[in-house]
């Protein structure tokens, strides 16, 4: 039982494999598992600083502006911003209809790529 | 339309799902609250997004970052986004099969491999951003 759940998402491409060709599902699915990569090892370091250090003040908020400057960092914001918004959108799609907003699973899904394809487009607008 | 019309057609029977089901057994209630990490995973990303509107006016920028409510809502995050780390590396052995030869490498192994890649990026970026001056 755990297995299964444990590869929910993946059931989901395997089903539609026989569908491919006019399938998006492969495509939602590697930037959900991208952003789950980026979420699992930058996220939880990330948010302990800008959630625990600056306001503590064990890091200044100027000294983490300042090093935004850099490209490199800008990238690394740009990419936290990205790549996690796609993996929300593909797991909360899913995870309303198993509790029970299945009716809606179109409009769920075209309200949650859309946010994630917005807010890329407004984080590089902002980060370039 | 056409959803409907073949459903009405369709003799097959589906089962009625209350949407409580996830609170009748303990792996499921613990995947619910896994994939429930992922509104953490969003709400996290939308706030940097938020910063990096910010980043050419220094007094919006700190100010953001010492708003008690933002402090408050990452402080709760951390354990959810800790909870998806956790699952996450969990899950890697099985997704990734290693061979040496006919041995199969060990699932802890490769659990483990990650585990201190995450460590050695954690430490990293922390040292990244408090030398920086």
């Amino acid at each position: 039982m755990v297995d299964r759940l444990d590869f929910h998402h993946m059931d989901c491409v395997f089903f539609q494999v026989s569908s491919m060709a006019k399938s998006n599902e492969p495509i939602w699915w590697s930037l959900f598992s991208a952003g789950g990569v980026v979420a699992a090892f930058f996220v939880p370091i990330t948010i302990i600083l800008t959630g625990i250090a600056v306001p503590a003040d064990w890091i200044g908020a100027e000294n983490l502006r300042r090093l935004l400057g850099h490209p490199l960092a800008r990238l690394y914001l740009g990419v936290l911003i990205s790549l996690p918004l796609f993996h929300w959108a593909h797991r909360f799609r899913y995870v309303a209809a198993d509790l029970g907003l299945k009716g809606m699973g179109g409009m769920l899904a075209l309200v949650c790529y859309s946010t994630a394809i917005l807010g890329t487009v407004m984080a590089i607008f902002f980060l370039v | 339309m056409s959803q409907d019309t073949s459903r009405a057609i369709s003799k097959e029977y589906i089962r009625p799902m209350p949407s409580n089901w996830w609170l009748k057994r303990k792996t499921y209630f613990l995947f619910m609250v896994r994939e429930l990490t992922c509104v953490f995973v969003g709400g996290y990303a939308l706030f940097l997004l938020v910063l990096a509107t910010r980043l050419h006016d220094s007094e919006g920028f700190a100010a953001l970052l010492k708003q008690p409510v933002l402090i408050a809502l990452q402080i709760i995050a951390i354990p959810m986004l800790l909870y998806h780390s956790i699952t996450w590396l969990n899950l890697t052995p099985k997704v990734m099969v290693l061979w040496r030869g006919e041995e199969r490498v060990s699932p802890t192994l490769i659990a483990g491999a990650n585990y201190v890649a995450w460590l050695i990026v954690s430490i990293s970026i922390t040292w990244i951003v408090s030398f920086f001056k």
